[in-house]
């Protein structure tokens, strides 16, 4: 039986005696494999900054900050910060009570700057002040919305409407430009209806000729109130709206969240299942890379080799449809397993998949790799260094293009990744050109693991025995007493997962795919909160867009690969 | 006289055609307009200013001057090349001389960054 | 002299019919060509093979609404498809497409398969005309009171007059080595062979000249990899953004002639128009119907290339098209008539 992490020790830990002393209220160990520290606001900022700056220690990686509302308690809000140190492996989930009168927190936007949008968004949601942040305003929400809408008391009927009016203008844009050197500038919108921004982004930029001096992004046009909503929904009624978070690798998504609630639950997965999980994942990645190429080639005028990653998506979702029913939107991770085994022909549909689509990346690399106007528009166009980008707390091939071989799969292996050989591609360069390749070279790596993953296809069965969490096949439902019994519990009750939380985080197609899942023990999830690696890599594209061109911020966030649906859930 | 009423001719029809068609269009297509549908737009939202109270950048005047001053030069090389094997080499000579003068400010617009875009 | 009215009206009635059927034909192409390359099956529900396609999509155009946005300047607005048409079509009356020397009709000379045969400015006249149509795209752009088709139009004029400087510059070795601004004096000028196998098409002396040519003209008629004043995923539509129904239609139509023009002036400079090597055109009717069938071969075989390079290629940043226009393309041409120069006064040529 292969570990998933359900075992605590999975999870590199830190060494005692170097986490910080003063402030720290209570140390824990998460089931997570997290070490939980609880800190005093006003010791907040040394804490973190030991943390990051402990040799020992070296939290480089802010992954996320949100919010938890605990209304019955005296310090009503939780500000959470999970950290990580990409050298060690350890990770650290930082929590600070404050109370509802004086919710306020220092910025860790000085620290790193990934706090900047994760900030914005406990703001948001929880109307939890950041002190010392630059630019502290609603982000998911707009300008006309009153309230803050994760707050357990905020009543969701309610409806504000945004008209044209108080439309969100920077007001840099309205107002005086800065540099007087500039000729006169103007003001432009990219976006949120715009050809190349795929899904409904926008940005204000202001522009000198075709130059860019000044941007701004605004986000939230695609928000659907996921975390809102799981909250009174069952923990598998979840599972539907993790497709749609990020839509083009839906299957990912589903597995990160039914591995976060399997650690709550110690619940352990068929082998079977697993290597499902990871054949129909990898196919998963291999469909976002090859759309957000193409949409990106698209983007620089070259539409045949979209069409022919299209047809790589096109193959898979048949492979998805016959697996799950759905394309799109799949549903087909369980917590403890799969809805249901494979078709006959799985293995079959895998192998002619893996014979064919390497064929339609081969002719897109001679289409385009040395294509000497392809390089010209990407070759030192949205360059980012590595240090710069883990700041803003890049995660998946954005980050690795940039030089720093972080995978999930390869770092903290879940589902098996461990038994399965593969290379970490990365570049060293940074720019559009570099994650260019190291997207093109994941597709091929991730066909090397779906390979040996059919190789060693086990049989038995796709979801766990554990009648607390699985229903009893069906069969055995009409012909069992017991079964009955179960199948009526688990219809009636829903899954109860006892109270605790946990932070999960897996490789998704963008990057690191995390959900903070926090039980309260009865049948729905009391808190979720998914960190979107979009959202992280999104911030800083405003800062990558000043002094570029136009068409360079086009074929900068082609590169990204923004998908709309899990930045803005 | 007489060879250009041909053109005359052709160029009636060139202009006839599109006005013709942009009236049958007229005649044959439906058309609901509202106020709403007519408002301007930026990438489905309010633009922020309208398109023409900024000026744009200089780079693109100077791209005109550019071609103002090299393309009457290359005027001049439409008779020379139609008469070239009259001229025969004294022709060429000369023309290898203007081309030099010419040279000379296109290199000093290349110097002075006047073909760069940044 | 009525016979001669006659059949400058006939000739006129033929080009116009042909540049006009063209167009249909050239979407179909284009759409079936691109459908092609990428693995697609492209338009194939209406008529054989989805050849009725652009007809559908004509009347479709047609009956579309026609939305004019507010705060447009409307003079300039409707005055740009307008020109775009217009001078897309003037263009081609001094192209010649067939040998058609010495055929009467009617008992008048034909004097070539030439609308205007005695005009005898030829290919100024096309670079006269064809500088005119960037005003469609400016005026386009600027009319629109929409920023992206304002970047699309004053983009397309730098652009255009870049590379016209290019296009002009590469011609000039082919005039010197036809001594004519006759476009079917170029065709006569590149009759026979060297060494009794090479083609005289100038595009072998002068393959510099025909690819500076060439380059320039895909950036001339706004093609992939040029096509940087609609370019789409920057500029939305780039000129045309704002421009509906029959008005988008012309800017459409003007397109696809450019395109016809072009490829029929790449066959007439470089390619040897109606000529081909080792064959010896006869005169009469079977001659001048031979000829039209081999220009018309090779115009098509230019328009798939311009189809063809559509769908492969990229497309170029400003910035870099910019420096190509005028930092490789305009020595390249010059060098290349120079060349001609050098090779006529040796007596190479």
């Amino acid at each position: 039986m292969t570990a998933s992490r359900t075992e605590t020790t999975m999870l590199p830990q830190p060494q005692v005696d170097l986490l910080p002393k003063e402030g720290v209220v209570a140390v824990e160990h998460g089931v997570d494999g997290h070490t939980v520290l609880t800190v005093e606001r006003e010791h907040l900022l040394d804490v973190l900054k030991s943390l990051k700056e402990t040799p020992g220690l070296d939290c480089n990686l802010l992954a996320d900050i949100c919010g938890v509302d605990y209304p019955e308690r005296d310090a009503r809000f939780d500000v959470v910060y999970h950290l990580g140190s990409l050298e060690h492996g350890h990770r650290f989930r930082v929590k600070v009570p404050v109370t509802e009168d004086d919710a306020t927190v220092p910025s860790a936007y000085g620290l790193w700057k990934a706090a900047d949008w994760f900030e914005r968004e406990a703001y948001d949601m929880f109307g939890i002040r950041f002190d010392g942040h630059p630019n502290l305003k609603r982000i998911l929400t707009h300008e006309a919305f009153h309230g803050h809408a994760l707050r357990k008391d905020y009543d969701p009927s309610q409806r504000w409407l945004l008209t044209e009016e108080n439309l969100m203008t920077p007001k840099w844009s309205t107002g005086e430009q800065k540099n007087d050197d500039h000729l006169d500038t103007q003001v432009l919108n990219l976006g949120p209806s715009h050809p190349a921004t795929h899904g409904t982004l926008r940005t204000v930029a202001r522009l000198d000729g075709e130059y860019i001096t000044e941007a701004e992004c605004e986000i939230g046009y695609l928000h659907r109130c996921f975390e809102k909503m799981s909250e009174t929904h069952g923990w598998e009624q979840v599972i539907p709206y993790t497709d749609r978070l990020n839509y083009c690798s839906s299957m990912i998504n589903g597995v990160g969240y039914a591995l976060t609630v399997e650690n709550l639950l110690g619940v352990e997965v068929p082998p079977r299942a697993q290597v499902v999980r990871v054949i129909l994942s990898e196919f998963s990645r291999i469909m976002d890379h090859a759309v957000c190429l193409g949409a990106n080639l698209v983007d620089l005028g070259a539409l045949t080799n979209f069409w022919y990653f299209f047809q790589i998506r096109e193959e898979i979702y048949g492979l998805l449809e016959s697996c799950a029913g759905g394309r799109l939107t799949v549903s087909y991770a369980r917590i403890g397993g799969l809805a249901h085994d494979v078709p006959l022909d799985f293995e079959e549909h895998v192998r002619s998949l893996l014979a064919r689509i390497p064929k339609f990346i081969d002719d897109v690399d001679k289409l385009v790799t040395t294509n000497k106007i392809f390089r010209d528009r990407t070759e030192d166009v949205g360059t980012i260094s590595g240090e710069e980008a883990l700041a803003w707390g890049w995660t998946g091939p954005c980050l690795r293009a940039s030089g720093i071989p972080y995978d999930v799969r390869k770092a903290y292996p879940y589902s098996g990744y461990e038994q399965y050989d593969f290379d970490v591609p990365v570049a060293s360069t940074g720019d559009t050109y570099a994650r260019y390749l190291v997207r093109m070279e994941e597709m091929r790596q991730s066909l090397r693991i779906i390979e040996q993953a059919i190789d060693n296809l086990p049989p038995g069965p796709v979801i766990t025995d554990d009648h607390h969490v699985a229903l009893p096949p069906k069969e055995k439902v009409y012909t069992e007493m017991e079964s009955l019994i179960w199948h009526f519990k688990l219809i009636f009750d829903g899954i109860k997962v006892p109270a605790g939380e946990a932070y999960g985080f897996t490789e998704g197609a963008n990057g690191e795919l995390g959900y903070y899942i926090v039980s309260d023990g009865t049948g729905h999830p009391y808190r979720i909160k998914v960190r979107p690696p979009c959202f992280a890599i999104y911030q800083a594209f405003p800062h990558m867009l000043e002094g570029s061109l136009v068409p360079d911020a086009i074929a900068i966030l082609g590169s990204l690969n923004i998908i709309a649906g899990e930045l803005d859930r | 006289m007489n060879q250009y009423i041909p053109i005359l001719i052709f160029t009636l029809i060139a202009i006839s055609f599109p006005i013709i068609t942009l009236l049958l269009a007229k005649l044959v297509r439906s058309g609901s307009p509202n106020a709403v549908k007519a408002e301007p737009y930026e990438c489905g939202v309010k633009m922020p200013t309208t398109a023409y109270d900024t000026r744009f950048s200089i780079r693109y005047y100077l791209i005109a001057v550019l071609f103002v001053v090299f393309d009457v030069e290359t005027i001049f090389l439409f008779p020379w090349a139609v008469m070239f094997d009259k001229l025969a080499l004294f022709g060429f000579i000369e023309m290898v001389v203007f081309l030099a003068i010419l040279l000379v400010g296109y290199i000093y617009a290349w110097r002075r960054g006047a073909l760069e875009w940044a | 002299m009525w016979a001669d009215a006659i059949v400058t009206l006939i000739k006129l009635a033929v080009v116009i019919g042909v540049l006009l059927t063209t167009v249909p034909i050239m979407v179909w192409v284009e759409r079936r060509g691109s459908a092609l390359i990428q693995d697609r099956l492209g338009p194939n529900r209406v008529g054989p093979w989805g050849l009725l396609q652009p007809v559908v999509d004509a009347v479709k155009l047609i009956t579309k609404e026609n939305l004019i946005p507010d705060g447009v300047d409307h003079f300039l607005y409707i005055l740009a498809p307008f020109i775009a048409l217009a001078v897309a079509l003037s263009t081609f009356i001094v192209v010649p497409f067939g040998q058609g020397d010495g055929l009467t009709l009617f008992g008048s000379k034909i004097h070539g398969f030439i609308v205007a045969p005695d005009l005898n400015i030829g290919i100024l006249y096309i670079f006269a005309l064809a500088a005119f149509g960037v005003y469609s795209i400016v005026i386009a752009g600027w009319s629109s009171n929409n920023k992206y088709s304002l970047l699309g139009g004053i983009r397309s004029s730098s652009q255009m007059i870049s590379y016209e400087l290019a296009m002009t510059i590469s011609v000039v070795g082919v005039l010197m080595a036809s001594s004519s601004f006759r476009l079917d004096q170029v065709v006569m000028a590149q009759t026979g062979t060297w060494l009794g196998f090479i083609p005289k098409w100038n595009v072998f002396p002068q393959i510099i000249g025909a690819i500076t040519f060439m380059v320039a003209a895909f950036a001339e008629t706004n093609r992939l990899p040029f096509d940087l004043p609609e370019a789409e995923a920057e500029l939305v539509a780039g000129y045309h953004t704002e421009y509906s129904s029959m008005k988008f239609a012309s800017f459409f139509m003007a397109e696809y002639i450019n395109l016809v023009t072009s490829s029929a002036l790449i066959v007439l400079l470089f390619f040897g128009g109606w000529t081909l090597p080792g064959l010896t055109i006869p005169h009469g009717w079977a001659g001048a119907i031979l000829s039209l069938v081999i220009f018309a071969a090779k115009v098509a075989f230019f328009l798939w290339f311009f189809v063809w390079i559509r769908w492969t290629l990229p497309r170029f940043r400003f910035d870099q098209l910019m420096a190509l226009g005028w930092k490789v393309m305009i020595p390249l041409a010059v060098v290349n008539f120079l060349w001609v120069g050098v090779a006529m006064a040796l007596g190479i040529l």
